[in-house]
């Protein structure tokens, strides 16, 4: 899937259907339409703008103890199968989760855990390149994100965001070589990890 | 230029602050020496590189060094984990202070706070510090990497003795002149030269053995030259203003004393001639030339045998000195002092008579009737409120066979270096040994101009009693072999590493004198 980056509205991806105060999961409008691993989403609870980023996706059975079952035995294609069971994309849905790592509210941008969490039901955005731009002017964001314990690894979240923000500058080397130098004075102790993640980020 | 370096993260007002680098800045751009300035809260500091360090973050950095050949990777690390630092001396401090502003830089008492921005220092800084080029100050070089010009305080300058040293082949002769040419041309002082190899008089030679004009070409009508060797002169094509003969009856007893190593004379010897001299009275010398042994002694005197024969072994080495006479013509001493009364700078030449024997003999003999006269001159004036003497600078070479410890007590130039300040008589002296000067006399001097030295002991010499003194030892063993010289003391604000200003070619010529014919002249005559 490529994301239309130009856009300068945002793009609706989900609706919030699970929140706490370090993360919201969102179920998507339409199978695997998931956004990409680390990618900015933000959801609404007026005044409160929340900023999210994506750390993980799935996509399962509606109900938990239904799992689904090969079908494609005497298909040729896998689109096929969905051709034949059209019901499928009904019994099946995609979510994801974000993790919650700022907050507008007013004008002002903060880059830490906002006061409330997401309301259910939410709707929840792509952020625009502007807003990822404005948001990446300030890297606090990467303190909150090494310090947190996910399912995923995470220096493949932290790679995988600095990943996706680089794409919304014309200069991705200098936006990357300046957080990799905040990551340097942050993993100060942990060069290995440092490393890991340098290995990610680099073109 | 006023690039920022980095931020002060330690120090201390003793041992200077430690600064660390910006990534942008790169460490291998970064060269002791040169000037820096750091913008405190309150005050500006003016400072001086004088080490340069890496560091890094994380130990296990060192062990298992990252991929660098990697381009991102050495540029994320590079001022991260991986960091260059540099040791700043804060010397003076510029501007903010009421009295800074007033004075102009004042030296530091305080370091700046923490984190305080340090950026290499503008060329305006180094002019605020350093001066503009006026009718005190000479331009004598410029810093290391920068174009603008140090200046010397030339009216400050021979107020007290100076010191140019240096090892052997690193530009002391040539710093000599260029220091001898802005005294003439600014006028602070009258100069005598003891010319030991006939180089600053008419002309010298520089190492790749192209001619030079010294200071008689430069300024002919202020500059006499005297000869001990006039065929040598004659053969150089040098016109001189008089050649010196030395009577047996101007030597004096204190001339010999001072000969005593030169001559390997025993302690003895030389209380012999005291007691000759008070004996046989101003022809002591002849008349103890022409004593063949002790039975011919007048009475009344006690010299034993070995002693008169040491004695006498040396006085005739000084006979055998071609410009002895057993009687002068004229005096030349009361001539060349006639000279520098007028205001007549004085270049003696030595010729081939660079032996030290005579040149110690004539310096020393010279200069005591100098001290006398102007002693006399001085207490006049300061009685009869009448004009003192001009200002005097003697300059002397091999200086540490005249002030070593064993005879800067006796001799008239410790004399002169110690007290004579208030006589306005001073030393300039050149020396490669310095630590062979004695350090009462070293302390007294006023300002150090020193080309690169390797020795420990010299620069231990050199640098005695000066504040920072490891950090300058660094910058000073760092110079290059030649053109550079590290200048400090009394002349100038702050100790600085400078870069000579050229000399010999017909445009520096032009700079000393702003004539137009001279230029014509050095066309004709260099090409």
């Amino acid at each position: 899937m490529r994301l239309i980056l130009n856009t300068t509205e945002p793009q609706r991806v989900g609706e919030v259907i699970d929140a706490t105060t370090t993360d919201f999961t969102a179920q998507c409008y339409e199978l695997y339409q998931s956004p990409p691993l680390g990618s900015l989403v933000k959801t609404t609870d007026l005044p409160l703008e929340l900023y999210g980023l994506v750390y993980n996706a799935a996509t399962t059975s509606i109900e938990p103890g239904r799992r689904p079952i090969a079908r494609g035995k005497d298909e040729t294609s896998e689109e096929a199968i969905y051709r034949q069971s059209p019901q499928l994309l009904k019994l099946l849905r995609s979510e994801f989760s974000a993790l919650v790592i700022g907050h507008r509210q007013g004008d002002r941008l903060y880059h830490y855990l906002p006061p409330r969490t997401a309301r259910i039901h939410s709707f929840v955005y792509l952020c625009p390149p502007g807003e990822v731009k404005e948001f990446s002017q300030s890297f606090d964001f990467l303190n909150m994100l090494i310090n947190t314990r996910l399912p995923v690894s995470t220096d493949e979240l932290v790679a995988a965001c600095l990943r996706q923000m680089s794409q919304v500058y014309e200069d991705r080397h200098a936006f990357l070589v300046a957080a990799g130098k905040e990551l340097a004075i942050l993993l100060s102790g942990q060069f290995s990890q440092l490393k890991a993640i340098l290995g990610r980020i680099k073109q | 230029m006023s690039e920022r370096l980095g931020i002060v993260v330690s120090g201390s007002l003793n041992k200077g602050v430690e600064v660390r680098l910006d990534s942008s800045a790169s460490v291998e751009e970064m060269a002791v020496g040169r000037y820096v300035t750091i913008e405190g809260e309150k005050q500006r500091f003016f400072g001086m590189i004088t080490d340069v360090s890496l560091g890094v973050i994380d130990q296990k950095l060192t062990i298992t060094p990252p991929d660098v050949s990697d381009p991102f990777m050495a540029e994320v690390l590079a001022g991260t984990s991986t960091y260059g630092t540099l040791h700043v001396l804060p010397m003076l401090t510029i501007g903010g202070e009421v009295a800074s502003l007033i004075e102009g830089p004042q030296p530091v008492k305080t370091v700046p706070s923490h984190f305080s921005v340090v950026k290499l220092a503008s060329q305006r800084d180094v002019e605020l510090v350093f001066g503009s080029e006026d009718e005190k100050k000479f331009y004598i070089g410029t810093p290391l990497d920068m174009e603008t010009k140090v200046c010397l305080d030339l009216e400050e300058l021979v107020k007290r003795s100076n010191g140019i040293f240096g090892k052997s082949g690193t530009g002391k002769t040539f710093l000599t002149r260029l220091l001898l040419i802005g005294m003439l041309q600014k006028g602070t002082a009258v100069n005598l030269v003891f010319d030991m190899h006939s180089e600053y008089g008419w002309e010298g030679r520089s190492e790749e053995g192209r001619k030079v004009k010294a200071l008689k070409q430069l300024f002919p009508s202020k500059v006499a030259v005297f000869t001990l060797d006039e065929e040598s002169s004659r053969r150089r094509g040098v016109t001189t203003d008089g050649v010196v003969r030395i009577g047996y009856d101007e030597i004096e007893p204190e001339d010999v004393g001072l000969l005593r190593q030169t001559l390997n004379l025993t302690e003895l010897a030389v209380e012999a001639v005291y007691q000759l001299s008070r004996r046989f009275g101003k022809n002591w010398l002849q008349s103890t030339l022409d004593l063949r042994d002790t039975e011919e002694l007048p009475e009344g005197l006690n010299i034993h045998e070995s002693t008169l024969h040491n004695l006498r072994r040396g006085l005739e080495t000084v006979r055998r000195l071609p410009f002895i006479e057993p009687h002068a013509p004229t005096s030349a001493v009361d001539y060349i002092l006639n000279k520098l009364d007028q205001g007549e700078n004085v270049v003696l030449e030595f010729g081939r008579y660079t032996d030290i024997t005579a040149y110690i003999l004539v310096a020393n003999l010279l200069t005591r009737r100098i001290h006398a006269k102007y002693r006399d001159r001085t207490e006049k004036a300061m009685g009869e409120d009448a004009i003192p003497p001009r200002q005097l600078v003697i300059t002397i070479e091999e200086a540490h066979r005249f002030l070593n410890p064993e005879v800067a007590s006796q001799t008239i130039f410790g004399t002169i270096a110690r007290e004579m300040r208030k006589y306005n008589v001073t030393l300039l002296v050149i020396d490669q040994r310095p630590s062979g000067i004695d350090s009462e006399v070293m302390s007294q001097i006023g300002t150090k101009i020193t080309c690169l030295l390797d020795n420990d002991r010299d620069i231990d010499s050199v640098l005695a009693g000066v504040s920072g003194k490891s950090e300058l030892k660094s910058v000073l063993s760092r110079l290059e072999s030649k053109q550079q010289a590290l200048i400090f003391g009394h002349a100038v604000p702050m100790p600085a590493p400078i870069r000579i200003r050229e000399y010999g070619s017909a445009q520096s010529y032009k700079d000393f004198i702003p004539d137009e014919n001279i230029e014509k002249d050095i066309e004709e005559l260099w090409g």
